[in-house]
């Protein structure tokens, strides 16, 4: 290739700061915000680039013991719960589709393909979750997106290329499946097993409309439905202290900042892995 | 290997089905029986009275789609312009970006660029909707600031007339980095030696992207118009309702949200099942058309004829 001009590095490399800017900077404002005290923010309302004189006060205050620290409980509970067994199931599902030839696998391959093809729309899924009674259930966040078909796929594909003559040796020693499977397999497979669980665990965390759609008791909401009832449509925060409130638009920033906390704690990790795994996806689906 | 009967295979993989079982049993309960709810689109159904029982009444419930419902009417038009100034703004972002990406010579560089551009993608709605409006706001960031240097305010948020123009903004914001990846992909498995070849020959870096990169991606890019084309019924439906009270239905109702306030809130369940069952057939129908053209252009599409 030959090399490009001054200019035209100089050009990129400006569209590209720019493009980076867009999406750090803010971000860094609503950080400064949560951690501006409440003189700052009453003076500068949203207008707040950097904390003068940072305080945790609004942290404080939404840690309390108010909604936003039982949104919390649920939300991390959901994701937790759920991650773990749409983890579970997952796997096992699609280790139980990883023989070709064994009985049966073509058709339940068949039957998740499609699944992947096919969503059942809004509401009749409102009406199976009705009919189940698991409407203002928090097992309604967590069955209504248990498996994801897809990830069946892209789960099977890895366990497909793994050495199946290590699997018959281990058969031929007198291992049985499962044996084979959390010796074997699973040791093997830790890569793409952490992705998918914190594919799901990105899911459930982000979960907003399930929740919209089965939860309506206030007192069981998720983080979702709080940011979009204190945040997004501007009601008022209750604290466990009445008496002495930050302004409002700090704790608006901080419960925002303690939703996007977790995502950019794992987001590293998918960050690595995640490109692969549609690559996989792509490739092999 | 050797055709064992049903009963030995059964012996042989029992545990194997054991192990599917339960995720089976999940897709068939909240997967294929939701789909078989669709039915509701052909019957008058009421809450408490359940889905078996209710009257069927043939296709009443598609009438409304057909006489053209003033309601119905403006979500699809909605639908319909949000898609177009996707396809006309939010489709091409990802793949100039791609281009500028693919074009850097430092690897390090590269790999910063993307692993900050990829981060919006894994935020849910809820809180890009929230960033946006602490930026743009009335009470937001630019308001703020414009109000400081006493240079007026302006309304973006809750203004009906710039609320198609915040989506696109939003969607961009949201999905560009992400979006590179498939033609980054795409790329990188364009084969060097045509560069090298076309670098002999004398062309441009200009002709190179022209004459060789841009030839390279051309089925990844048919493929995703196509997937894109299959979608173009359904925009935004959370982003879309999570800012709908700011600026009423009028400009911003699209046919998912229409089919959800008309069922929830409003209680005409058979209706919106209808609106949604015509939604999805026509999605699907459109993603066999556009393969179809897809493959009379030569190109290879979602799947081969």
């Amino acid at each position: 290739m030959t090399t490009a001009l001054p200019a035209t590095r100089a050009a990129k490399g400006l569209i590209l700061t720019v493009c980076c800017l867009v999406v750090v900077f803010p971000f860094l404002a609503v950080i400064s915000t949560s951690l501006a005290d409440e003189r700052q923010v009453a003076e500068a309302g949203g207008y707040v680039l950097w904390p003068q004189r940072p305080s945790f006060y609004a942290y404080e205050a939404i840690f309390e013991g108010g909604v936003v620290t039982r949104a919390l409980l649920v939300s991390v509970g959901v994701t937790v719960v759920g991650a773990t067994l749409s983890l579970l199931c997952t796997t096992l599902l699609a280790y139980g589709l990883s023989r070709p030839g064994s009985l049966a696998s073509r058709p339940i391959l068949m039957v998740v393909l499609f699944s992947v093809l096919f969503s059942p729309g809004i509401i009749p899924m409102y009406l199976t979750v009705k009919q189940l009674g698991l409407l203002d259930s928090y097992w309604a966040l967590i069955l209504s997106a248990l498996v994801n078909g897809f990830n069946v796929i892209v789960m099977r594909a890895f366990f497909l290329e793994l050495p199946q003559e290590l699997l018959d040796a281990a058969k031929i020693d007198g291992a049985s499946e499962l044996t084979i499977l959390f010796r074997i397999v699973l040791p093997l497979s830790k890569a793409v097993v952490a992705v998918i669980g914190l594919f799901y665990a990105v899911a459930y965390w982000n979960n907003f409309f399930s929740a919209l759609l089965y939860i309506t008791d206030n007192s069981k909401y998720p983080l979702s439905l709080i940011l979009r009832t204190y945040v997004v449509d501007n009601a008022t925060i209750g604290t466990g202290d009445a008496t002495q409130v930050p302004p409002q638009q700090s704790l608006q920033m901080a419960t925002l900042v303690v939703s996007i906390l977790p995502i950019l704690l794992v987001y590293p990790f998918l960050q690595k892995h995640f490109a692969k795994g549609i690559m996989i996806g792509a490739v092999k689906g | 290997m050797a055709v064992l009967g049903r009963g030995r295979r059964l012996r042989r993989d029992w545990l194997l089905l054991a192990c599917a079982a339960p995720g089976l049993v999940w897709l068939l309960v909240f997967h294929y029986a939701p789909l078989l709810g669709n039915v509701i689109a052909f019957k008058d159904y009421q809450p408490y009275v359940g889905i078996a029982e209710a009257p069927w009444v043939g296709l009443d419930n598609f009438r409304i789609i057909v006489n053209g419902d003033p309601a119905f009417l403006n979500a699809l038009t909605n639908t319909l312009v949000i898609s177009l100034l996707q396809l006309l703004f939010v489709f091409p972002v990802p793949i100039a970006l791609a281009l500028l990406l693919n074009s850097l010579v430092s690897e390090r560089m590269k790999r910063t660029v993307q692993s900050i551009l990829y981060l919006p993608h894994f935020l849910s709605w809820v809180i890009i909707v929230a960033i946006f409006q602490h930026m743009l706001g009335n009470t937001g960031l630019l308001n703020g600031f414009l109000t400081d240097h006493d240079l007026g305010s302006v309304n973006i948020i809750g203004n009906p007339e710039l609320f198609k123009e915040l989506v696109v903004a939003q969607v961009i914001w949201k999905d560009t980095g992400w979006g590179t990846i498939l033609f980054l992909a795409a790329m990188s498995r364009i084969d060097p030696a045509l560069y090298e070849a076309s670098a002999v020959d004398g062309a441009s870096r200009l002709r190179q992207l022209w004459h060789v990169t841009l030839p390279g991606i051309r089925s990844v890019v048919a493929l995703l118009l196509i997937l894109r084309l299959g979608d173009v019924l359904s925009v935004g439906f959370e982003q879309i309702l999570l800012q709908q009270n700011a600026v009423g239905p009028v400009a911003s109702e699209v046919l998912d949200t229409y089919v959800f306030n008309n069922a929830v809130g409003a209680g005409s369940w058979g209706a919106s099942a209808a609106a949604g069952l015509v939604k999805g057939v026509v999605g699907v129908a459109l993603v066999l058309g556009a393969n179809k053209v897809a493959h009379l252009f030569g190109e290879r599409g979602v799947y081969q004829r």
